[in-house]
Parts: C-alpha cells; structure tokens; sequence
C-alpha cells in the first residue's frame, strides 16, 4: 500500500511538471494555432536566469521575477524578430521558425552560461512529507500548487476577460478579428510574452527538482508537448490532466511493470487516445466550413 | 612563434593554416561542443594549455607542435570525416581524441589503414579489448569502475546489490560491465532498474530496489540523474548505502545533491579529484596539484579528471616522440607501447604489446563524501 501512494507522488510530482510546461503551449496555441517548439526554451530561461542572478546575491522571489520577466521579454522579441515578420506565412513554416528559435535559444544560452548543470535551493527545505509510508518533498508541493494557479489563472483569462477573448477571436478568424477592434499583432505579442512567462515560473518551479541546463529544454518540450496533444491542445484543463496522467503512467509502470519501458509505455497510452479521440482528453471538437 | 601557433589553434576548427615543415603535427578529434562537450571542453582546453607550454620551453626534441584540434561533436561520422582529414590533409603522426566511445571506435579503421599511433580518452573496454597495435587509451574502464566499487561492498559485508542506470550511453556500458563481473566479484545483483537521463523523480526504482533486499545500491550514470537518484535515496531514507560511478567526480554533484543527500555516499574517481589529501610520498601527487592549479588558473573552471586523460594522453605522446628521436609514426607507436612507469593523472601507466590500457584497480581511489568534501577511505 506504502508503494502505490509512493509510486502516485513520484508521478503526480513528474506529472505536475510536465503540466507546467504543458501549460505554457496554450497560449500560443490558441492566439495562432503554433506549437510553439522553443517552449522547453523558455522553461530552461527561466530556471538558468534564476541560477545565476541568485547566484549573484539576489533574494530568490525577487531573482525568480527577474527571470519571468526577462523571459517574457525574450518572447516578444521573438514575436517581434522572426514571427511577425513571417506573417501570413502558413501554420507549418512558423511552427519550424519555432523550432529555430529553440535551437538559437539553446545555442545563446550555451555560450552565455556554459554548458554545466545547475540548481538553486528549494523554496521550503528538502525534508519530506511522510503520509501512510510513502514520502514527497515540499518542492513538489510547490510546483502542484503552481501548476494548479497557472491553471485557474488561463481558466478566468479565458473565460472571463475581454483580452482573453480577443486571443481567441484572434485564433479563430484572424480578419474577422481586425474587423471588429481587436489589434491582432497586440494579441500575438501579448501571448508570447504571456507563454514565456509561464514558462519561466515553470522553470523557476521545477529547477530545484528536475536541475537545469542549457539543454533542458528538449526533453521538458517533449514531455510537455506530449501531455497536451494527451489532454487536449489549448486547453488548460487538458494541459493540467494530461500532465499528471503523464506522470502517473510513467511512475506506475516503473513501479509495477519494467523501468525500461516507462516512457514506452507512456507514449502507447497517448497513441490510444489520440486514436480514439484525435483531439485528446478535453479537446474541443474542431468543425472546418468548407 | 607562440603568437602563431596560438592563432593556429584558435583557427583549427574552421580552416587550418598549412603547417611549417619542422613542425611536429599532432592531430585531434574531440566533443567540444555537443551533449558530450562537459567531457570534450576540457580535454581541448587541457591540449591547447598543455601544447602551449611545451612548445613555449622549447617543444619536442626541438621541434614545435602544431596542435590540430576537430570538433566532431560527439558525431561518430563527423570523426570518421575528420580522422581521414588528418590524416590525408594535415599529415598528422599521431592522434588524440576520441572524446567518448563511438567517434573513437569510427576512426580507428582510418588510422589503422594509415598506421598512425591513436591515444583514445574514451571509457569502453572494447577500445583496447582486443588489442589493436596502433590504438591506446588513457582513461579507465567502466569494469574497472565496477569491480573497484564491488570489492569495496564486499569488504563491508555486502552481498546482496541493487543497480539504478541511467538509460544514456555511459549508464547503459557500465550496467552491462558491472552485470558481466558481478558473479567474479562474488556479489549478486537482486534489482536492475533503469532511468531515463533528463527524469526528474526516481522514487519508484528505488521504492522497487528497497523491495527487494538489496544490501547496497549502485547508480551508474553521470549528469545529473545521479544528483536525483542521490536526493530520492535520502527522500526515501533508505539505509542500504548509495555508491556512484566515476561518472559523477566532480563538485558539481555534490552540489547538486545537496551536501545533506550526499552524505555517506562512496564512488571510486582519480586521484585528481583529492590532489591535497594523497600521502606526500605518492608519485601522482605533484603531477595532479601541478595539473590542477594550472588548470584552474587558465580557465576559472573546476578541474575534473576528463582533461586529465587529455593530459596523459599528451605527455604519453611526448615522452614517446623524445624516446623515439624522431616523428616516424611507426616508431612513436613502439615508443608509446613501450611507455613504463608514467606517472600520470590516471594513475601509473605501464603499456605492453597485450596491454594498451596500463591501469590498474591502485589507479582508482574509493573516496566517501563527508560534509561536502571527498574524502579517501583507507
């Protein structure tokens, strides 16, 4: 019994961190229609930015807003630099900018900060939590909880504010948007600051966990990436239990089948429910008007 | 003529100055950049220091080196590219690199057909096993590494082992090596998990290992998978003790870890790691103090024992060439054949026609981390 409650905190720990990163495609998603391939960037921004800014003497929350928000910077830009000139270009060609950015992100970081592994210390200590013999660190807690404030946060942008509703205008008719007042190159660059963001608090979150380097971020990408399409892309719901579902069959089948075949049989469970529901878990139905 | 040969070093990844003629051309293929470049960076800028300072008191029997340096990237069939390139272009007579096994294991056939001296800084066995005469290597093994850490769980009344590996390159070798001479070390392997190299929670594997008995955990891996692995096995307080590999032999784990995770934790490494507490009768003492606050004053970085195999690669070399008297490819590969008695940051090298390693089991120390410091157990 000790081992599934522990085997269910390593996953919803895992699981929360890729819900993080999940999160973060949303945005972009729904303003565009991009996966936004330089998200994993974006989380190793954030961790990297707050390494070394703590390391120079800053208290952590304030280290921690200076790499959100330089983060964030660094996606304007990259709206500003290399999608917005490529407007009208289709779907697929910004998507591969994306992937370029990735690749000059992780290459910028490379140089600027060297190529070592690096952590910062947890927000609340390193001693676990013990509940009925399995145990969870405090850090974990964190990061669920700032998965959970994500979430609720995109739910009311979405759902609640004009500004939000223009993003999702925006995604879906991008002309009608123009026509009824919606500055949609405003809306672009909102959402990719909007998306840095969140994913340098990712990153700030998951660091003192998952560490970091400056090539961290093809892996979280992936992850995060595959927990979305799983959940639902540009829902946050989605986003959120397509993360933790994620871990939790990682961690179950280390647990009980074969570690080999941990991320195998992840990805098996993603193929077949994308097979049944191409749009994943919570994915709205998608109706094209010929 | 530093100047010159400086500029030549700094433009020998993009295009290559023809060489003087008196010049001694020694050639490399290393990861500088690529997910092994945490290994290759050092072991180029080891070269580039260490050929700097030779040629600075005067070079090789009076000759200077022309250092050429490739980053394959860790690429198998960049290296192959660059090993012919070497060889037909630049007319090296003798090879350096090979930063891990398989850009090392794709350019042997190139130098053997060309029958030019190779000195790999890669870990696998299978370099040197078996011997091929125009290949050596400086770096231990991963068997050796497993049979180092066995002896030492025997010792303390361990029998019963659990493995943790991570599932990238250097995890997956050592697993096999260690499976291979568990039952010659006398102890059995009761669990066999298995990570991926980026995952950031491994308390199932080891809630599974805890299962099942085992007496004491080893963790293959290097990077920072074992950082993790450390921090779970206290998260979980496991009392069977946590071994690492060689792979981890720098600061930086500890700090990964936590110095609280890392307490108590064993791993056997380099004498370069503990430079300061060797017995002041060691030989390999002044070298490695000698190599490591030279290093450190040259590039600010921590040393770690990658560019120290890059350092006896190279020293290997030139005591060769002046044993040899001449630049004959043929006759510096009998010279390093013959090397004995090289005292080197590895440990003390003794090649022979059957043995193109040189190390022994003495070369590893089994260090305990103690307070966040390494310490040698005696």
């Amino acid at each position: 019994m000790s081992e599934l409650l522990q085997f269910l905190f390593s996953g919803l720990t895992v699981g929360a961190v890729y819900a993080l990163v999940a999160l973060g495609f949303t945005i972009i998603y729904n303003a565009s229609d991009v996966v936004n391939f330089a998200q994993g960037e974006f989380v190793m921004l954030g961790g990297m930015l707050t390494v070394f800014t703590y390391a120079a003497g800053l208290p952590l929350p304030l280290a921690a807003l200076i790499a959100v928000l330089v983060t964030a910077g660094v996606g304007v830009a990259l709206n500003k630099l290399a999608i917005e000139p490529a407007r009208g270009a289709p779907v697929v060609s910004l998507i591969i900018i994306t992937i370029g950015a990735s690749i000059f992100l992780r290459g910028g970081a490379q140089v600027l900060f060297g190529k070592q592994i690096h952590r910062f210390p947890s927000f609340s200590g390193d001693t676990p939590f013990r509940i009925g013999g399995a145990t969870i660190l405090p850090q974990s807690l964190w990061v669920f909880a700032g998965g959970i404030a994500i979430f609720i946060g995109l739910y009311l942008f979405f759902t609640r504010t004009l500004t939000g509703k223009a993003v999702l205008a925006t995604s879906n008719n991008r002309l009608a948007a123009q026509l009824v007042g919606i500055n949609t190159n405003w809306v672009m660059t909102l959402s990719f600051a909007l998306s840095a963001g969140i994913g340098a608090l990712a990153g700030v979150l998951i660091t003192p966990i998952t560490n970091t380097s400056y090539d961290v971020g093809i892996a979280l990408a992936l992850k995060g990436f595959a927990a979305a399409m799983l959940g639902g892309m540009g829902n946050p719901k989605g986003a959120l239990a397509g993360g933790l579902l994620l871990g939790v069959i990682e961690a179950m089948t280390a647990g009980y089948l074969s570690s080999q075949y941990k991320d195998a049989a992840a990805f098996i469970v993603i193929l077949l429910v994308l097979f049944i529901m191409p749009q994943g878990l919570f994915g709205a139905k998608q109706t094209e008007r010929v | 003529m530093t100047i010159r040969s400086l500029m030549t070093t700094a433009a020998a990844c993009a295009m290559l100055a023809t060489p003087a003629l008196a010049d001694i051309n020694i050639g490399a293929s290393l990861a500088e950049t690529g997910p092994a470049a945490f290994l290759g960076d050092p072991e180029a800028k080891t070269l580039r220091m260490e050929v700097e300072k030779i040629n600075a008191a005067g070079g090789i029997n009076g000759e200077k080196i022309n250092l050429i340096i490739y980053d394959d990237g860790g690429d198998a069939n960049k290296a192959k590219t660059f090993a012919t390139r070497l060889v037909e272009d630049d007319e090296v007579v003798a090879v350096i690199g090979g930063t891990t096994t398989g850009p090392t294991m794709a350019m042997i056939p190139v130098f053997e057909d060309a029958e030019i001296p190779f000195i790999s800084l890669a870990g696998a066995v299978e370099i040197v096993e078996p011997v091929n005469p125009w290949v050596f290597k400086t770096p231990h093994t991963d068997r050796m590494a497993c049979e180092k850490i066995f002896a030492d769980m025997k010792a303390r009344g361990f029998t019963k082992i659990g493995m943790i590996s991570g599932s990238d390159g250097f995890g997956k070798s050592m697993q096999g090596q260690c499976k291979g001479v568990a039952e010659a070390s006398g102890v059995e392997i009761v669990a066999d998990e298995v990570y991926g190299p980026q995952d950031a929670d491994m308390t199932p594997q080891l809630t599974n290992i805890k299962g099942s008995g085992a007496e004491a955990i080893l963790n293959s891996g290097m990077g920072q998978g074992p950082a993790v692995v450390t921090r779970n096995h206290t998260q979980l307080a496991i009392e069977a003790p946590l071994y690492e590999s060689h792979g981890v032999a720098s600061k930086q784990y500890i700090e990964l870890s936590g110095a609280e995770a890392a307490e108590g934790v064993r791993l056997p490494a380099a004498a370069l790691l503990v430079a300061d507490q060797l017995a002041d009768d060691n030989p390999q003492k002044p070298v490695v103090q000698g190599y490591r606050d030279a290093y450190e004053a040259e590039t600010g970085e921590d040393v770690s024992t990658f560019g120290g195999h890059a350092y006896d690669a190279l020293y290997i070399l030139k005591a060769a060439i002046e044993k040899a008297g001449s630049t004959d490819p043929a006759a510096i590969r009998d010279a390093i054949e013959q090397t004995q008695g090289f005292v080197g940051t590895a440990g003390e090298v003794n090649y022979s026609p059957e043995d193109h390693l040189g190390l022994t089991l003495d070369a590893f120390e089994m260090l305990e981390i103690k307070n966040g410091e390494w310490t040698i157990v005696q």
